[in-house]
């Protein structure tokens, strides 16, 4: 069996008093696509951070492509150069073109030479349908244009998982197909992907495994069509009423 | 009759034009129109004030104060990031030089380094690195303040997709947090690069040559020697063309950059 891509165990995360992650195991094999679904508050987003410490676990182990990020020792910039994330924001740096935001962490921090920097991400904008664009700055471009570059400039790392924190949530709805398009086309591709997400279809159609979170707990996991399509706990089962039909009364409520 | 408010205020605006016309008419009737013209548009001391004016004073004038500014922005630079660093003694003395040169007047500082430092420590600075420590030392205490505020306005944001992209820290600073924090702070800078022109004037303190004059004690000097304001209203309208498209281009990059959404 390979070494699986990410290994969370007993991740506990507080902020102050306030404790948002309480015991959270997760395997993720590579090539694995794993949707994270729940209400808002229920920490999935936190956990997602957590992965490239961007928040920092108050306990617990994360493990990824074999190097230990909870480990106090790790070089943690050389380890996030192999996990490229994707904010809601998009958080594309707003003073450089979109080509240079594809190539300035090459090479500042890979030290690629300009010109394989270049190539490369070229080459991922066109993974992303944005060759034209290159030259734009940021403020030019849609939200869903500023999306996809933000996975291109992920992927110009050559990042080995991606993880993706409510990537649309944040578009216009005409604007959330495109940027879905370019995540079901790397899930294709075999990218090992972490996705936090309220797209229940996209869940459906592209996880292979879905996580449903509430109050700092995984409550349920397993395989998309199970979860979405047959949930077993209560609480699962009423956020999902909900997020599929709004206009569904919970009984209970 | 009773007026209404509306016309009650009309009437109080014709008064206050009317008292405008009857000061300006007794200003002409009493004011000495050739005294005036001779003391400060005298055209014959204009044209001897040029081209030295343009060539010695204003060129010293900006000279002194791109050095001074250059030089602060750099110190200011430094002191923003103490402020903002995690360890508590940089955070302090940043503090303490902030509010120090802040609190003081610019005037204080150039006499401690022209006068005050060589007495008490036998050093002498050739007078261009008096003026340009001098301006720089007390630019950079309101500089640091307004390049604090501009990091601190980088969208948080920014700086996650950067370090997310393994930077470490301080290449994130280099190469994501400070050339935008530089953008939202233009205007402000701007603004201090208009009062280092003014303070520059200061230089007038220290006996300088004459090639080291600027504007002010340029001004003073062919003041006294023509017995006459027009030196002084030259000087004073060079000032102005500096200062007067400085804040022209900061309003401008004020809009600017309000307009736009830096996100």
């Amino acid at each position: 069996m390979t070494e699986p891509a990410v290994v969370i165990t007993g991740l506990k995360k507080s902020f102050g008093p306030l404790e948002v992650l309480k015991d959270i195991d997760l395997t993720v094999a590579p090539g694995e696509v794993v949707c994270i679904i729940g209400p808002s508050g229920s920490g999935k987003s936190t956990m997602l951070r957590c992965v490239n410490l961007l928040e920092e676990p108050t306990g617990g182990k994360i493990v990824v492509n074999g190097v230990e990020m909870t480990d106090p020792d790790v070089d943690i910039d050389r380890a996030r150069t192999k996990i490229g994330m994707v904010f809601q924001g998009f958080n594309l740096f707003a003073h450089l073109s979109v080509i240079n935001n594809l190539t300035v962490a090459q090479r500042k921090v890979l030290k690629r030479g300009e010109k394989e920097a270049e190539e490369v991400a070229r080459h991922n904008l066109e993974r992303v349908g944005l060759s034209e664009k290159a030259n734009a700055m940021p403020a030019q471009l849609s939200g869903g244009q500023q999306q996809r570059v933000a996975i291109a400039r992920a992927l110009s790392m050559s990042p080995e998982v991606m993880l993706f924190d409510e990537p649309t949530s944040a578009l216009d709805p005409e604007l959330v197909g495109d940027v879905l398009g370019v995540m079901r086309q790397l899930a294709d591709e075999g990218m090992t992907m972490l996705v936090v997400t309220h797209e229940m279809q996209f869940a459906r159609e592209v996880a292979d495994k879905v996580l449903f979170m509430d109050g700092g707990y995984v409550v349920e996991q397993g395989p998309a069509a199970e979860v979405i399509g047959n949930p077993q706990h209560d609480r699962t089962k009423s956020f999902l009423a909900r997020v599929l039909n709004p206009t569904h009364q919970d009984p209970t409520d | 009759m009773a007026l209404t408010k509306r016309q009650r205020a009309k009437a109080f605006r014709g008064v206050q034009y009317g008292l405008l016309v009857v000061i300006l008419i007794v200003f002409a009737f009493v004011a000495d129109w050739g005294t005036i013209k001779r003391a400060f548009f005298d055209f014959e001391v204009m044209s001897k004030l040029f081209p030295d004016v343009i060539l010695v004073a204003l060129k010293n004038t900006i000279i002194y104060t791109a050095l001074g500014f250059a030089v602060g922005l750099l110190l200011g630079l430094v002191l923003a990031l103490m402020k903002l660093s995690p360890v508590p003694p940089y955070r302090w003395i940043a503090t303490i030089y902030i509010e120090f040169f802040r609190g003081i007047p610019a005037l204080l500082v150039f006499i401690a380094f022209n006068f005050g430092i060589p007495l008490a420590f036998q050093v002498r600075f050739d007078n261009l690195s008096t003026v340009t420590i001098s301006l720089a030392i007390v630019g950079a205490a309101y500089m640091a303040e307004t390049i604090r505020a501009g990091i601190q306005a980088v969208p948080k944001g920014q700086i996650e997709a950067a370090r997310s992209l393994g930077m470490s820290q301080g290449r994130t600073m280099a190469t994501v947090v400070i050339p935008q924090a530089f953008r939202i702070i233009l205007p402000p800078l701007t603004n201090e690069l208009i009062m280092l022109t003014k303070d520059s004037s200061l230089i007038y303190l220290i006996g300088v040559q004459y090639e080291q004059l600027e504007l002010t004690k340029f001004g003073r000097d062919a003041m006294n020697q023509y017995r006459g304001m027009t030196p002084i209203l030259v000087a004073g309208a060079l000032y102005l063309i500096i200062t007067l498209p400085l804040g022209y281009l900061s309003r401008r990059l004020e809009r600017h950059t309000g307009g736009k959404k830096v996100s």
